[in-house]
C-alpha cells in the first residue's frame, strides 16, 4: 500500500512558507546582543518542522541545509554559540535561499544549490569555531580561496580518523507503527544515504499467510551502518517513531561512546567541499583564515544584491492558483447561517403548502417570513465574503526585512511602523495591492527620507520614520504610507514635466495637479538614477494597478516634513457600488466611485470644439462629452440634448461626461466575467445580474475615453481622406 | 459449495467477453450522436455531446461593438452566457424570433477553447447516431467564410444533414 505523497506537496510548500515568514521575522525581531529564547525557540521549531517535512517528501536538498542550520540553531540555544548581528544576516540569507530552493521544487525543478552550499560551509566554519564575521568572509564560491579555512578545525579536537567507524542498530518497531504513518522502509533507505548499510531482518513472529495483517509490522531488524556519521544523525532516522519502537544504537567497534560527535561530520563535510584536501594536519590558525578571507572583499557585496532578482520572477509564477486559510470560526459561522435558512426556508414552505385558505394572518406571516430571508441572505453574502478576507498583515509583514535591507543599502536610517495590521481584506485585491505598495515604499526609502547627515542638519531624527497604516472607512479600506522626509517638490515637478512637454508652457497648474504629475509616465525628479528608482517607470504603474482595483490614490505633501499616500480601496473585487443608467433602452452601470456628479443638461453650455466633439462648460472647466451611443454604435439619430442627463466622470486623471438617458437606482452589484465565455470588450469591465434577472453591462471609463478618443482619430482621417 | 461457484466464474467470463466482442463487431463504440436543428430548412447537425441544454429565446443584452452576428449575453444560472445567431452568421436573411426560435447551450472544453455559449437557431429536430464512414467531407465549393465550420455532410432519411464543428463555432476569436 503506498499513498501518492505529492498530494500533500502543496501543504507543504504553503506551511513551509509560512514557517520561512515566521523564521524570517523572528529573525528581523531578535537583538543579537540579547536573544530572546522564546524567539530562538520559535525560530527553531520552524526550521524543525520544514526539515521534517522535507525529509517526507524526500526534498534532501532541503532537509540537509536545514539541517545544518538546525544545528546552529540548537548550539545557541543551548549557550554553547554566541548569536551576533552577521549570524543573523547569514541565517536570514539562508531564509531567502530556502525560499528561491523551495520555489524551484514547487515548479518542479531541480532546485540550485550552489548557494546554500556556500551558505552551509560558512555555516560549518561557525560550527567549527570561526566566527560568523569571519565565516562571512567564506561567501564565495567553493572552488575559489576557501580550501585553507575549510580544513580548519577547533584545536583540540582530535580528528578521528574512524572510516570505518559506525552504527550497530537493534530496532523492534510496534506491530501498529504503519498506523501511524511510518513506514520502516522509508527510515532503512534513509539510513542507507548515511553509509553502508547491512540488514536483517528477524521473521521470527511472522504469521502464516492467511493470518497477515497488511498494516501491522511483524518483523524487526538488526542493522550495521558503516561510516561517518554523527550519532544525531541516525537517531534523527528514528525521530518521529520514538515512542512506537524498541531502539537502540551502539557504536561499532566497541566502545559505545555514546556522546555526540559533532566535530568528525565538520571534517569530512569540509574535505568534501575542499578541493585539494590535501594536508590533514588541520592546525591551521585563526590568523590564515582571515587572511585567505582577504583576498575577496567585495566577493559578498556582488553576490547579495544580484541575488534577490530570480526569487520575484519566481514567486509571480505560481501566484494566481493558490489555496486560502480559513478561520474554523468563519466556517462556523457560515454553518449556523446555513442553518437559519434551512429553517426559514422550511418555514415559508409551510406556509405556501397548507393548502388553507389565504387569510391576512398568512400574508403577515408570509412577509414576516421575508424580512427574515433577508436578513439571512444578507448576512450569508457577508460572512462568504468574510472567507475570501485576510488581515492586510499578509502584506505588510514583507516590509521589515525589505526597509532593513533597504537601508542598509542606502546608508540611511530608517524606522518602519506598522499599524493596523489586522484590517481585513479580500485576498485578491491584496495580492495586486502589494507591489504598489512595495513601491511606494521604496520611493520613499530612496527619495522621501533623507541620509542622516541631512536630517541632523535640518534638526530631525537621524532616524526617519516610514508608517504604514491600514484601516476601514464605510466599504473601503485606506491605506496610508506617511513618511517624514523631505517631502515632494511640486514645483520642480512642473519645472520637469514642462522640460519633458508632458506640461505645456502657458499651462497654469493647482496644486493637485502638480501632484498629480508624479504619476505621469515618463516623469523622475531625482538627478541620478539609482538602482532602486528614479527611473520615471513605476509611479504611473502605480496608480495604474490601483484604478485596476477600482481605487483612487491621494498625496499629502509638505517641503521639509514629509509625504502621505493614501489608497484608497473596495474592500472586495466581487462587488461594487454602481450607478444604473439607461441609454437606448438598455441599462448600463457606472461604478459609484468614478462618478463625481450628475446633472441636468443646460443646452447654453454646450460648446462644438471644431467640429471634432461637443465640450460642457461646467463652472468654467470644459469637459468634453461622450455619448455612448456613438462609442457602442446604439442609435443613429441625433442627440437631443434637452431629453438627457449628463454624468460627470473622472479616470485616469481625465474628466468627462457622458450622456444618458435616465438615472435609475444605485444598487451594489456583483461582477460578472465577461470573459470567461467571451472576449474581453472594450469599454465594459464586467456583467452583472439585474434583480429582474436581465444583463447589463458595467462600464469601464478609462476604456470608455480611449474608445471615444479612437473614434475621434479615425473621424478626422476620414474628413482628411475625403477633402483629399 | 464453493467448487460448484468457482467452476461458473469463467463460464460468465467468458460470455461478457464474447458481448464485448459483439458491440466492438458492431462499431457501437464509434458512434457518435448529433442532435439536428433547422435552419432556412437546411438540416444541421452538432455533436450532441457539446449540446449542454435547449432554451427557449429570450431577450439578451446586446454586447457593445460586437459583431452582428453576436446578439448578446443571457444570464445562464447566474453565468454571463453570449448568444450568437448562426443566421446572421451564416449570412441568412434578417434574424427573426419566434415561439419556435430557441437558443441551444453549447459547452466545449478543449485545449484551445473553453466556454459556454448560446447559438440561437430557428427549431430543433431530431437525434441521430453516426458512425465515421458515414460522414462525408463537406463540399469545396467556393471559399464562403461558413464553409470553416462544417466539419462533413452526411444524409439521415434521404435528407443532407450538414455537420457543424462546435470548437471552431465557439471559437469566437477568429470568426
Amino acid at each position: 500500500m503506498s499513498i501518492d505523497l505529492s498530494q500533500f506537496h502543496a501543504v507543504f510548500f504553503e506551511e513551509s512558507f509560512e514557517g520561512l515568514d515566521v523564521m524570517e521575522n523572528a529573525l528581523l525581531e531578535l537583538q543579537p546582543e540579547n536573544p530572546d529564547s522564546e524567539l530562538i525557540n520559535s525560530i527553531f521549531r520552524s526550521a524543525h518542522s520544514i526539515k521534517g517535512g522535507s525529509g517526507t517528501f524526500g526534498f534532501i536538498s532541503i532537509s540537509e541545509f536545514t539541517h545544518i542550520l538546525e544545528t546552529l540553531l540548537d548550539k545557541i540555544r543551548e549557550g554553547e554559540e554566541q548569536l551576533d548581528v552577521d549570524s543573523v544576516e547569514l541565517f536570514l540569507q539562508s531564509v531567502d535561499c530556502m525560499r528561491t530552493m523551495l520555489e524551484a521544487l514547487q515548479a518542479e525543478t531541480e532546485p540550485d544549490t550552489t548557494r546554500a552550499d556556500q551558505l552551509a560551509i560558512m555555516f560549518q566554519s561557525i560550527l567549527t569555531g570561526a566566527s560568523a564575521a569571519e565565516a562571512k568572509g567564506l561567501d564565495v564560491p567553493a572552488t575559489g580561496a576557501s580550501p585553507v579555512i575549510q580544513e580548519s578545525v577547533l584545536p583540540g579536537s582530535d580528528s578521528i580518523p574512524d572510516s570505518l567507524a559506525g552504527f550497530h542498530i537493534e530496532f523492534t518497531p510496534e506491530a501498529d507503527m504503519l498506523k501511524g504513518g511510518n513506514d520502516p522502509v522509508r527510515m532503512m533507505r534513509e539510513l542507507a544515504t548515511l553509509g553502508e548499510l547491512t540488514s536483517t531482518p528477524d521473521t521470527g513472529a511472522l504469521p502464516t499467510l492467511r493470518d497477515m495483517q497488511p498494516d501491522v509490522v511483524y518483523l524487526n531488524w538488526c542493522m550495521d551502518l558503516h561510516g561517518d556519521m554523527p550519532l544525531e544523525d541516525v537517531q534523527e532516522v528514528f525521530e518521529w517513531v520514538e515512542g512506537e519502537c524498541d531502539l537502540s544504537i551502539s557504536r561499532l567497534g566497541g566502545s559505545a561512546d555514546s556522546a555526540p560527535e559533532v566535530m568528525p561530520s565538520n571534517v569530512a563535510e569540509a574535505v568534501d567541499h575542499a578541493p585539494d584536501g590535501t594536508s590533514t594536519a588541520a592546525t591551521k590558525t585563526k590568523a590564515d583564515e582571515q587572511e585567505s578571507a582577504k583576498p575577496i572583499p567585495d566577493a559578498p557585496k556582488t553576490a547579495s544584491p544580484a541575488k534577490p532578482a530570480p526569487a520575484p520572477a519566481a514567486r509571480a509564477g505560481k501566484a494566481e492558483s493558490s489555496s486560502i486559510r480559513v478561520g474554523i470560526d468563519k466556517v462556523d459561522s457560515l454553518i449556523n447561517l446555513v442553518g437559519e435558512l434551512v429553517i426559514t426556508q422550511s418555514m415559508l414552505g409551510q406556509m405556501g403548502g397548507s393548502g388553507e385558505v389565504i387569510t391576512d394572518d398568512h400574508i403577515g406571516n408570509l412577509r414576516e417570513g421575508l424580512v427574515q430571508l433577508e436578513q439571512n441572505t444578507r448576512e450569508l453574502q457577508d460572512s462568504v465574503m468574510r472567507i475570501r478576507m485576510l488581515p492586510i498583515s499578509f502584506a505588510f509583514n514583507r516590509f521589515p526585512r525589505m526597509v532593513r535591507d533597504l537601508s542598509l543599502q542606502l546608508g540611511k536610517k530608517v524606522r518602519l511602523e506598522l499599524r493596523g495590521e489586522q484590517t481585513e481584506l479580500d485576498k485578491t485585491v491584496m495580492e495586486k495591492i502589494n507591489d504598489p505598495l512595495v513601491h511606494l515604499v521604496r520611493n520613499a526609502m530612496d527619495h522621501g527620507i533623507e541620509s542622516p547627515n541631512v536630517r541632523a542638519d535640518q534638526g530631525k531624527d537621524e532616524t526617519g520614520t516610514i508608517v504604514l497604516n491600514a484601516f476601514h472607512q464605510g466599504g473601503n479600506i485606506i491605506i496610508e504610507m506617511i513618511d517624514d522626509g523631505g517631502g515632494i517638490d511640486a514645483d520642480k515637478l512642473v519645472a520637469k514635466a514642462r522640460a519633458n512637454g508632458i506640461v505645456g508652457d502657458n499651462e497654469q497648474l493647482n496644486q493637485e495637479q502638480k501632484l498629480d504629475l508624479l504619476f505621469a509616465p515618463g516623469l523622475s525628479t531625482v538627478e541620478q538614477v539609482s538602482d532602486l528608482s528614479g527611473r520615471g517607470v513605476g509611479m504611473d504603474v502605480v496608480r495604474r494597478n490601483i484604478q485596476e482595483l477600482n481605487g483612487s490614490v491621494d498625496i499629502d505633501t509638505e517641503l521639509g516634513k514629509g509625504t502621505t499616500f493614501r489608497i484608497r480601496l473596495p474592500l472586495t473585487l466581487a462587488i461594487l457600488d454602481g450607478q444604473l443608467v439607461t441609454v437606448a433602452g438598455q441599462t448600463y452601470i457606472f461604478p459609484l466611485m468614478s462618478i463625481s456628479e450628475s446633472l441636468q443638461i443646460d443646452e447654453k453650455l454646450v460648446n462644438n470644439v471644431a467640429g471634432g466633439g461637443d465640450v460642457y462648460n461646467l463652472r468654467d472647466e470644459y469637459i468634453p462629452i461622450l455619448s455612448l451611443d456613438s462609442i457602442f454604435g446604439l442609435r443613429t439619430e441625433p442627440l437631443s440634448y434637452d431629453q438627457s442627463l449628463l454624468v460627470v466622470v473622472e479616470a485616469e486623471g481625465m474628466k468627462v461626461s457622458v450622456v444618458v438617458d435616465d438615472l435609475m437606482a444605485q444598487q451594489q452589484v456583483v461582477i460578472k466575467s465577461l470573459e470567461d465565455n467571451y472576449t474581453r470588450v472594450p469599454g465594459v469591465s464586467g456583467a452583472t445580474i439585474l434583480g429582474d434577472g436581465t444583463v447589463a453591462m458595467i462600464l469601464d471609463v478609462a476604456g470608455l475615453i480611449g474608445l471615444a478618443g479612437n473614434q475621434k482619430t479615425m473621424a478626422a482621417g476620414e474628413i482628411a481622406g475625403s477633402a483629399a | 459449495m464453493d467448487n460448484v461457484q468457482q467452476d461458473k466464474v469463467p463460464a460468465v467470463a467468458a460470455q461478457a467477453a464474447s458481448m464485448v466482442d459483439t458491440i466492438n463487431q458492431e462499431g457501437f463504440q464509434d458512434l457518435q450522436q448529433f442532435l439536428t436543428f433547422v435552419m432556412e430548412g437546411e438540416e444541421y447537425g452538432i455533436d450532441i455531446l457539446n449540446v449542454q441544454e435547449i432554451r427557449g429565446w429570450d431577450n439578451v443584452a446586446p454586447i457593445p461593438n460586437a459583431p452582428a452576428h453576436v446578439s448578446g449575453v443571457i444570464n445562464l444560472r447566474g453565468a454571463i452566457v453570449p448568444v450568437i445567431d448562426l443566421r446572421v452568421m451564416f449570412a441568412f436573411n434578417e434574424a427573426r424570433y419566434d415561439e419556435n426560435t430557441v437558443v441551444i447551450v453549447l459547452k466545449v472544453e478543449s485545449q484551445r477553447v473553453n466556454r459556454i455559449m448560446g447559438v440561437v437557431v430557428d427549431a430543433v429536430s431530431d437525434v441521430f447516431s453516426l458512425s465515421e464512414e458515414d460522414k462525408r467531407p463537406p463540399p469545396n465549393v467556393n471559399q464562403n467564410i461558413s464553409q470553416n465550420y462544417i466539419n462533413g455532410l452526411t444524409e439521415v432519411k434521404g435528407k443532407m444533414v450538414i455537420l457543424l464543428d462546435c470548437e471552431k463555432l465557439l471559437d469566437i476569436e477568429n470568426h
